[in-house]
């Protein structure tokens, strides 16, 4: 079934191009239960793609919710408005009072005249006039594509901007070309925060300081995991970057564990954090009660704190009684569904996880820019190829930090730890945790889409905005995991209630039922949507 | 709620905040929607693309396709043609379009791509099908907005489709503007009601307001056919509602073909809708029929009898130029007074227009901008308030913030569903925009009137 899908989906395509997906689709079966998958490489001009750009990943996910910055877009004025509140990363002024410019966009929305003459003059006004009127924390300055094409020099712009307005600004050249997909933006993100912003602060470090990394509190979920981390006892010092102030960034290095929600967007800073400041990490899951509950106790064993460990169970007992009546209602309901799932670089994994308890099996998945290691596991890092298209990407290298560096779990109880199951600075991607016979797609393409959802008529499909309205209108429910449908918070204890009730709710929608109209039933028959029921 | 907007105005020369405007791609994909079997292409980075189609999907509900180029870095030092060239060859036998319609972005742009020599060389290596078609249009994004980039990609259709064989067809052209599919449905309706033959182009109504039917189909029933863009040629006239978005295709036609073309303002509100049933009689002869005047007589009702809530009322006005021309017009003809009208399009017959409007009318003291943004309104509201805002979704952070009674109007409206089904043009749209705007006023009265003054009937 699973090698006939792929064919069917590969054999539309032209030779060239057939050649090229035909490694972005594997299958998982028992002889080869973690195999190779291209991933992460260039995508096929015309395929109808649903990835975005290094902007998108730079500005969009990364730095864009750091609320009391100014981020001024360098370039026309499309980019700045495609990232103007849609993603839902949400935010409130920090103690009721603090700044917050989440509802603003700032762009030079440079004109032609400034693409003949080069636009430097108008950023370095451009930032100047931010200052003067809001005086924010920080100053972010994000290259468009042209931006890098005449040569603008906003690294230069910006360090003399910082040294006039005394505030720092940080500039990333993110234009749209750079990379293969919002991936490489989130890696330029990641180099800058780590060299320019983290460790820059002056906070006290508390007691049991943790940072959830990759987190950016898409429709509140940063917040549900702030209410289920404080209330075990733990101190949430930084979350990065939801919901954050540049001052939080520039004190996350005072935490004793790092935790990694979206591995794809913020491994680098995980990783550079621990060699340099010691801070261990764990590939952590709020989404689903399974993974919370792990991720839970994977922390209370870093910690090895008796009253944290108690406290631990006090609390998942706790949370679980509270929501355990929906939890079987939505069992009830779903049981047997199918789904797919196309997300971005993370969720597709964590997602799969939350409906797997929910008796819903898991078809195809797919990531629509994540590499090898989000499918495979971070083993295969090392026989990874860097291509030409990711090598201009900078590669930054961290060492210990001479004041800074601390051991916070020795090296044998890391050990003992690792063999204990405690994910610290591991990642085993999503391909381990699917069953034999499902079909993993990178970069999965509407053409791919459309033979999926018509072999395998699942019940629901998991993606995006472009994909969604395609999905529906071929009868079948899809929920976006991108922006929650509006809806949320997915992660934390009230958020599986959240997901689940929505959930259930869209696939019982009496509509699905009236689709065909009844002087088209007789006649239509073999016409059966597949997707919701009432 | 945007706190840190400050009454206090300074003059910014560099900072855009806020914008009243997009880039001029999403308005040449949204126009290439409007052809029937056509995949827009964007010719640049593959985020552009995204943007687009997301945004479009926001407003819509409906899917958006796109396919693009996918620059990556080396396209941006050699160019594009490769890209292109692989691009046409997988959608073709992927996809299976008529017609690909190409735009390109910033990126291409500013590299110099020379699409009409990359669509010859493929023409000539017979990676266009028979009887298929590439056809393109340049829209930087750093000239104009979406607007600019709907009538750069209605121009581009001229260029390559139109023809003038010589044999009348005895049909009107129309070009609606950037308006939604429901206005363009509505625009038919009224040539249909007038029995007047017509070409409307494009045509996004069956596009992106299509039924659920059990079975997704990459090209919907609507759009332009290929044929009557060819055809469009062989017309009396072309009208062109709005002229920001409509006026580059029909005066291109003009020229290539030797259409006459006669501008007009989209047909929002009285007067405007009076001038295109008027152009319609007047170019055909035809009378008008009892229904359309029916339907103005409903119209005119309607504003009587709701005027007590409007007349006098202070409007603050955001959006495109073509539409915000139209109905700040008809906000005069509501009695009510266009206090703030700002389009973030460039181009000064937008000011000239409303500043004429605002003398006939002798209103003093409104704010008339052009390339302004919502920042610049929100600090003006601070200053001096309003009594209703009207814009596309983005207004309604200011409404919250100031508690002014808010209708939603344009592109894009990504925060209600349903709007895409109901037109704002013609007179019927005009009841649905009295409706809209005295609820919404009639709403705060209520929300926040005493109890004894909560009344049953209004």
């Amino acid at each position: 079934m699973s090698e006939n899908l792929k064919d069917e989906i590969l054999e539309k395509y032209i030779p060239k191009t057939k050649k090229t997906r035909s490694g972005h689709i594997v299958i998982k079966t028992e002889e080869t239960p973690n195999p190779e998958i291209v991933a992460n490489t260039r995508t096929v001009p015309g395929i109808i793609t649903a990835r975005g750009c290094a902007y998108a990943g730079c500005k969009g996910v990364v730095m864009g919710p750091v609320k009391d910055m100014v981020h001024i877009t360098h370039g026309p004025i499309g980019c700045s408005f495609y990232t103007w509140g849609g993603r839902r990363f949400k935010s409130k002024p920090e103690n009721g009072t603090g700044l917050n410019f989440n509802e603003y966009v700032f762009s030079t929305d440079m004109q032609e005249s400034d693409i003949v003459f080069g636009g430097v003059n108008k950023l370095k006004d451009a930032i100047h006039e931010a200052y003067e009127m809001f005086h924010p924390a920080a100053i972010g300055v994000y290259a468009t594509c042209p931006v890098g094409l005449i040569g603008d020099d906003i690294l230069a712009v910006a360090a003399t901007a910082s040294k006039e307005i005394g505030i720092p600004v940080h500039a990333f050249s993110c234009e749209g070309y750079k990379g293969v997909s919002q991936s490489a933006g989130h890696h330029i993100a990641n180099n800058t925060v780590m060299t320019d912003i983290i460790g820059k602060g002056n906070k006290e470090q508390k007691k049991y300081s943790i940072n959830v990394l990759g987190e950016y509190n898409i429709g509140g979920d940063a917040w549900e995991m702030d209410r289920v981390l404080e209330k075990i006892g733990y101190h949430v010092n930084a979350t990065l970057t939801g919901d954050a102030t540049y001052e939080k960034l520039q004190n996350a290095d005072k935490a004793d564990l790092n935790l990694v929600q979206c591995h794809r967007s913020i491994n680098y800073i995980a990783e550079m954090m621990e060699t340099k400041y010691g801070i261990p990490w764990i590939k952590c899951n709020f989404i689903g009660v399974d993974g919370i509950v792990e991720t839970l106790r994977d922390m209370a064993k870093c910690f090895d704190d008796p009253e944290l460990t108690k406290r631990t169970e006090e609390v998942i007992a706790e949370e679980i009684a509270a929501i355990q009546d929906d939890l079987d209602y939505f069992k009830e309901k779903l049981q047997g569904k199918t789904a797919c799932l196309y997300v971005g670089g993370s969720r597709s994994h964590t997602y799969m996880n939350m409906l797997k308890s929910f008796g819903v099996d898991s078809l195809v998945a797919g990531f629509e820019f994540a590499h090898r290691d989000d499918y495979e596991g971070r083993e295969v890092i090392p026989t990874i190829k860097i291509d030409a298209d990711s090598k201009n990407i900078p590669e930054i290298t961290v060492t210990p930090d001479e004041q800074k560096y601390r051991v916070v779990i020795p090296e044998d109880k890391v050990e003992e730890l690792k063999k204990a199951g405690v994910p610290l600075s591991s990642y085993g991607g999503m391909m381990k945790e699917m069953h034999d016979g499902t079909i993993l797609i990178d970069d999965m393409n509407h053409h791919d889409m459309e033979v999926v959802l018509e072999k395998l008529k699942p019940d629901m499909f998991f993606a995006g905005i472009k994909e969604k309205f395609v999905i529906q209108k071929g009868g079948v429910l899809s929920k976006q995991l991108h922006s929650y449908d509006y809806n949320g918070p997915y992660a934390g204890f009230r958020g599986v209630v959240n997901f689940g009730h929505e959930l259930v709710n869209g696939i019982y929608t009496p509509a699905w039922k009236m689709i065909t109209p009844p002087w088209k039933k007789a006649s239509s028959e073999s016409k059966v949507v597949v997707g919701g029921e009432a | 709620m945007l706190d840190a907007t400050p009454k206090e105005i300074v003059e910014r020369k560099a900072l855009r905040i806020n914008p009243a405007k997009t880039c001029q791609p999403v308005g040449a994909m949204y126009a290439a929607l409007g052809i029937h079997n056509c995949l827009p292409h964007s010719h640049g980075s593959q985020g552009c693309c995204s943007y687009h189609r997301t945004v479009l999907s926001r407003h819509f509900k409906e899917p958006a396709m796109a396919s693009t180029s996918s620059f990556t870095e080396g396209a941006s030092v050699f160019g594009g043609g490769s890209n292109i060239k692989t691009a046409v060859k997988n959608i073709f036998s992927l996809y299976n379009p008529d017609i690909i319609a190409v735009h390109t972005t910033c990126l291409s742009e500013t590299l110099g791509d020379d699409l009409p020599t990359y669509i010859s060389q493929m023409e000539d290596a017979g990676s266009i099908p028979e009887g298929k078609l590439v056809i393109h249009t340049n829209t930087p994004s750093y000239v104009g907005s979406h607007v600019t980039g709907f009538a750069n990609m209605v121009q581009g259709i001229v260029n390559y489709l139109s023809e003038n064989t010589g044999a009348k067809n005895g049909k009107i052209n129309v070009i609606p503007g950037f308006v939604g599919p429901a206005d363009m449905r509505e625009i038919k309706r009224l040539f249909e009601a007038m029995d007047i033959p017509y070409i409307m182009f494009p045509d996004t109504s069956g596009v992106l307001d299509g039924p659920t039917t059990g079975e997704y189909k990459m090209y919907p029933e609507g759009g332009t056919k290929i044929e009557d863009l060819k055809d469009t040629g062989n017309s009396d006239l072309t009208l062109s509602l709005g002229s920001y978005a409509s006026d580059l295709g029909a005066k291109t036609l003009e020229k290539k073909c030797k259409v006459p073309f006669k501008t007009l303002r989209t047909p929002i509100g009285v007067s405007a809708t009076d001038e295109f049933i008027m152009a319609l009689s007047e170019a055909t002869g035809k009378e008008v029929p009892a229904s359309i005047e029916e339907e103005r007589g409903q119209l005119i009702d309607l504003m009587i009898d709701a005027q007590q809530y409007l007349q006098g009322k202070k409007v603050a006005l955001l959006g495109d130029p073509d539409e915000i021309i139209a109905l700040s017009k008809f906000i005069i003809e509501l009695g009510a007074i266009p206090k703030y009208v700002v389009t973030g399009t460039p181009g000064m017959k937008f000011q000239k227009e409303i500043d004429a409007m605002l003398a006939e009318a002798g209103i003093e003291g409104s704010k008339v901008k052009v390339e302004g943004d919502f920042f610049d309104v929100h600090q003006w509201i601070k200053n001096e308030g309003v009594d209703l805002l009207i814009s596309n979704t983005y207004g309604k952070f200011i409404a919250r913030e100031e508690n002014i009674p808010f209708v939603r109007f344009g592109f894009p409206i990504m925060d209600r569903y349903g709007h895409y089904y109901n037109p704002k043009v013609g007179y019927k749209g005009a009841i649905r925009l009295v409706e809209e705007i005295t609820n919404v006023i009639l709403d705060k009265i209520e929300r926040e009137c005493t109890e004894e003054d909560f009344e049953v009937v209004r």
